[in-house]
């Protein structure tokens, strides 16, 4: 959306596809905020403070040259968002409220925890996607609202030339042609059982990028929130560890302290979930079961709480029957984001590699947001980093096809064939008459997935899910439609997204498995060491034979030094 | 075993909307509205249709009418809706069916458009943010959240009649949530443009937005204030 903002405002011809009306997508469900050095809560704050963060928190698989791009450009895109309108709180100088997130640190971790993270109270995600929705309707961009994206259209180049899209509402199918597509799908949580991700998080951008040949990085690094909900799966923000909360086990110990020291409970997301299950495999979890931790929250003090944290204390008593301002909320890690994604530049352009090694752009294609893997939170993603990411490469994105719009863009039109062969998927599924039911298949997979790819992973069990993933897949791409109208089928929609949960699921899987290291977010039992003399690099997938090869992480950031890695601690 | 009752329609086959009766195993546990949808829809029939996407509250895609009140499926608990052993589900009232549950909501959103509901301010922006006061900016609660949903205004009896020109609770709430942003210098050409017998004052007041938002949101009070600066900007 941010993307689209920045073409419609250059007054290029600008179409957004989007599965649901755009304020229905899951960025209306972030909470907490979106991290950038502004220098509200602290006059001294320097973006280079949260580069070092980001870079630490990723394990030093982030590439420095786009986390130094997304953390310096950064203030100017939050100020154009709040010139946008955007409702951020507020601090008593009238400036935009920040609150501290984990893993930001002042003066390159030599000076205790920033606040850093922009916040309109806990509903940032809300106010940032109604902003952007409004903002395009300002500037009359073009909604194709309820229409699915299916797949690729490639011309002989190779170039990405548009795609087929189909409206949900007429079943109606149309090849949508584009000098450039830019991905903006998100992410895929409901690969696993357990996810704070909303049913429509799918997938779909993965499973055309993999169909059509683009390959996907560092598709093993999956982020466990520490705080869903026990039993629901919905998020409850870092916000409330940053505005004083903390974790406590059955005992009513604050845990955290002993696992991380220093930072406590607003250490890295990937530490403080390890923490957490390591709690429960050693019998300190709570309830019957002994399967959650509890997020004490009461102490705070019912002002603080329905002031700063007013969606939380609504979702809590909704979802966990709790209030916290009585009770702490039962939770338990949740998986949360896909740090890995369509490797890209810092213009979104998206890459692959060529038969030296070397990186080649895909012409026409782009991707911004959760889809894309810039790299900028390698193998963990700092909490508040995904709106900045997504808005700081959105417009990054718009800007740079703006320019090569103006340069002159020459695609050679799609052939027929070539339009043919991207619809080809949804022609043999509305063709096919047997198969087997989405729900069940779709079942089966996030169990596999949540099983033997959860927080803890070992080579065996990878292996075992592998080959299930391997039995499932003929039957998920035979999956049959329960339902053959063309109005407003969504058991049609549900399968395709099925076989794009499937594409997201097997790159990880199989990236997992091949990963013999424990970095960030990617913790082996087999392995429990980080191995940066083999592994200090993007794993890259490519479904054609599930291939799974190496490339450089970037350490040469423009105009600062590079940050070496270190062992990692909070 | 629940009984739920769901309102069905399928503009191909069907000449007629119908009601049609479903037997779903809760086993005993207090499920929100929309996992008892997908439960039909997983088990029972693969054709019921609905929309959904955040299954928490915030994305306003599962408005429905459950035992004659609107709200989300997703935030309303069986023991919350459930009356006498019995669930029966409509789409939104008001709005044209597509399909089952799924309302056509154009005319919804084209009165969310008519209000510009985006800030609007000519003066070129200082390097950093404009300046807001906690103060100025408390002036923005109880409007910002707005969801979209549509169960507040597809649950006004002003907005049936009138659904082309009265702009309706979620329109008429997004277009204070600009007039109360003190950043905001269009309020002359905001009001102006709301200023006939039909847009704000078909509002009687009924308070049917107030009784059916989810997020707990207050049409009738933004309504009120809109209303007084009209007055106001009349004499």
């Amino acid at each position: 959306m941010r993307a689209a903002l920045q073409l419609a405002q250059s007054g290029y011809k600008t179409a957004v596809i989007s599965k649901v009306f755009p304020t229905r997508s899951h960025t209306v469900s972030a909470q907490g905020g979106i991290t950038c050095a502004i220098a509200s809560a602290d006059p001294q704050d320097d973006w280079r403070w949260h580069m070092y963060d980001t870079v630490k928190g990723s394990d030093y698989i982030g590439d420095q040259d786009a986390i130094e791009y997304m953390c310096s450009v950064g203030p100017e895109a939050i100020f154009e968002l709040e010139h946008m309108g955007l409702p951020f709180s507020r601090t008593e100088e009238g400036r935009i409220y920040q609150r501290p997130f984990g893993g930001q640190s002042k003066n390159f971790g030599e000076g205790g925890q920033a606040a850093r993270t922009c916040a309109a109270a806990d509903r940032t995600g809300h106010a940032l996607l109604h902003t952007l929705y409004q903002n395009n309707i300002k500037n009359e961009t073009v909604f194709f609202n309820e229409w699915f994206a299916v797949d690729l259209v490639k011309n002989q180049d190779g170039a990405v030339v548009g795609v087929i899209a189909i409206c949900i509402e007429t079943g109606e199918t149309v090849y949508v042609k584009s000098k450039a597509t830019v991905f903006a799908t998100g992410g895929a949580g409901r690969i696993y059982a357990s996810t704070t991700n909303a049913h429509i998080n799918t997938g779909d951008g993965l499973g055309m990028a993999l169909r059509a040949g683009v390959p996907a990085q560092d598709m093993e690094m999956w982020q466990f929130h520490p705080t869903g909900i026990y039993g629901a799966g919905t998020l409850v923000t870092e916000g409330c560890r940053g505005e004083g909360g903390y974790l406590v086990n059955k005992d009513g110990e604050r845990f955290m302290e002993r696992y991380a020291p220093n930072a406590k409970d607003l250490a890295g997301r990937d530490v403080v979930a390890r923490s957490m299950v390591l709690e429960i495999l050693e019998g300190r979890g709570c309830g019957p079961n002994g399967d959650h931790v509890k997020l004490k929250l009461d102490h705070l003090g019912e002002e603080v709480l329905e002031s700063r944290l007013p969606g939380i204390c609504e979702l809590s008593r909704t979802f966990a029957h709790v209030d916290p301002v009585k009770e702490p909320i039962p939770v338990v890690p949740t998986c949360h984001y896909m740090m890995g994604g369509i490797p890209t530049n810092v213009h979104g352009q998206a890459l692959t590699v060529d038969a030296q090694g070397s990186d080649a752009v895909i012409p026409g294609l782009y991707a911004c947001g959760e889809v894309a893997c810039v790299s900028v939170h390698g193998a963990n993603r700092l909490g508040g980093n995904s709106l900045l990411d997504l808005v700081v490469f959105g417009r990054a994105s718009g800007l740079f096809i703006e320019k090569s719009l103006r340069e002159g863009i020459e695609l050679r039109d799609a052939s027929q064939t070539d339009i043919e062969a991207a619809g080809a998927r949804l022609e043999a599924l509305n063709a096919r008459e047997q198969g087997e039911q989405v729900s069940p298949l779709r079942h089966e997979l996030q169990e596999i997935m949540q099983n033997h790819f959860g927080v803890f992973r070992t080579g065996e069990f990878m292996r075992e899910g592998i080959a299930k993933l391997a039995d499932l897949r003929e039957r998920v791409e035979n999956v049959a439609l329960a339902d053959r109208s063309n109005a407003f089928n969504t058991s049609r929609i549900e399968c395709l997204e099925l076989q794009n949960l499937f594409e997201t699921a097997e790159a990880t899987a199989v990236v997992a498995e091949a990963r013999d290291e424990s970095r960030g977010a990617h913790a082996r039992e087999d392995f429990t060491e980080r191995d940066d003399e083999n592994w200090l690099c993007h794993s890259l997938y490519q479904s054609e034979g599930k291939q799974v090869s190496k490339r450089s992480v970037n350490f040469t950031p423009q105009t600062v030094e590079t940050f070496q890695p270190m062992a990692r601690s909070y | 075993m629940l009984q739920v009752s769901l309102y069905r329609y399928n503009p191909e086959t069907d000449e007629a909307p119908y009601m049609q009766d479903f037997s779903v195993d809760t086993g005993d546990r207090d499920l929100m509205v929309l996992d008892v949808l997908e439960l039909i829809k997983a088990d029972l029939d693969g054709s019921v249709t609905y929309r959904r996407s955040c299954r928490e509250g915030v994305c306003g895609s599962d408005g429905l009418n459950m035992n004659g009140k609107n709200g989300l499926a997703c935030i309303t608990p069986l023991s919350e809706s459930v009356k006498g052993g019995k669930l029966v589900i409509r789409p939104l009232p008001g709005l044209p069916v597509i399909r089952d549950l799924v309302v056509d909501m154009s005319l919804f959103y084209a009165q969310y458009e008519k209000v510009q509901p985006y800030l609007q301010n000519p003066t070129p922006a200082p390097a950093i943010e404009r300046l807001q006061s906690p103060e100025e900016r408390a002036q923005l609660d109880g409007l910002y959240e707005c969801i979209l949903c549509a169960c507040c205004s597809t649950s006004c009896p002003s907005f049936w009649w009138n659904p082309d020109r009265f702009v309706g609770p979620a329109g008429l709430l997004q277009a204070y949530r600009f007039l109360a942003d003190s950043r905001d210098t269009a309020t002359e050409d905001r009001l102006a443009k709301l200023d006939d017998p039909f847009s704000v004052f078909r509002c009687h007041g009924i308070q049917n937005c107030v009784n059916v938002c989810p997020k707990g949101l207050n049409p009738t009070k933004a309504i009120g204030h809109i209303r007084t600066m009209l007055l106001n900007r009349a004499t």
